[in-house]
């Protein structure tokens, strides 16, 4: 393989850190949850790196899974949101702070 | 050539990641995350995982990001404020988790590298991608299989039980 795998350690760094920058700078939950996205791919790309490298089919299978939680997550935030907006009809992340003290 | 290919797939991953967090309009971002879904996959063909390049075409691009789409258009959104006022604290996080992370690359690459070539020992891939994943999943991650299929049933619970009317409003 002719591109070294620190590439994509440092490449699935990058994305990784923007995703973290945008759960902590933005405001719209919506956006947040895409930003967990970011962070989940990121992740992936490391999987799938390694298990290419190693020539090791088992990177792939995570990645699989890491699918199946990155979906389960996505159905029951934007559930969540929604029910968010019915109670308070805004999705700032300000607004809510009953957990908050 | 297979430099440049990566190069030109990092650049537009990044560049589109950095557009999801930093467009005002959650549309945008929702297509800005598209193009970046398209690339790593892309990304993934070049490391040979085709079965994966296309799952994640199918489910990211296809269900996820639609589900998004949904429900920004559901929500009916005003405009809002930009960033929240931690943003410099956010950004300066993030530059040092990033400057964390590639030091230990640096300095971990020469054994990390070492350890790696003494233990890989490479499986002849004879059969098609897709065909050795499913025999994996099959026999070695059984059981997580079925977990995960547990997961997807209790998400597909709670996201009807949150949705229903009732749950979060103000009794009065």
């Amino acid at each position: 393989m002719d591109v070294p795998v620190s590439y994509y350690v440092v490449l699935s760094g990058i994305v990784f850190s923007i995703g973290l920058v945008g759960v902590l700078i933005r405001r719209n939950i919506i956006i947040i949850l895409l930003s967990v996205e970011l962070m989940l791919n990121a992740t992936n790309i490391n999987f799938v790196a390694f298990s290419s490298y190693l020539g090791n089919l088992s990177g792939q299978v995570f990645v699989f899974f890491a699918l199946t939680v990155a979906a389960a997550e996505v159905a029951v935030g934007l559930a969540i949101i929604i029910a968010l907006y019915r109670h308070s009809e805004s999705i700032n992340i300000d607004d809510f702070r009953l957990l908050k003290w | 050539m297979e430099t440049f290919v990566f190069f030109y797939f990092a650049s537009i991953i990044v560049v589109t990641a950095g557009l999801v967090v930093a467009l005002k309009n959650p549309v945008y971002s929702a297509l800005a995350l598209l193009v970046m879904f398209f690339h790593v996959a892309g990304l993934f063909v070049t490391l040979h995982a085709e079965f994966l390049a296309i799952i994640q075409i199918l489910v990211y691009a296809g269900a996820i990001l639609v589900l998004y789409l949904f429900v920004v258009m559901l929500l009916n959104l005003k405009r809002e404020e930009h960033f929240h006022s931690q943003l410099i604290v956010g950004l300066f996080l993030g530059c040092v988790l990033f400057a964390e992370a590639v030091l230990l690359v640096l300095k971990g690459e020469t054994t990390l590298g070492n350890n790696l070539a003494a233990s890989a020992a490479p499986i002849e891939l004879t059969r098609g991608n897709t065909e050795s994943i499913g025999e994996l999943l099959y026999s070695t991650y059984l059981f997580p299989f079925e977990v995960a299929s547990l997961i997807l049933l209790v998400a597909m619970v709670g996201a009807v039980i949150l949705t229903k009317k009732g749950i979060l409003e103000v009794k009065s």
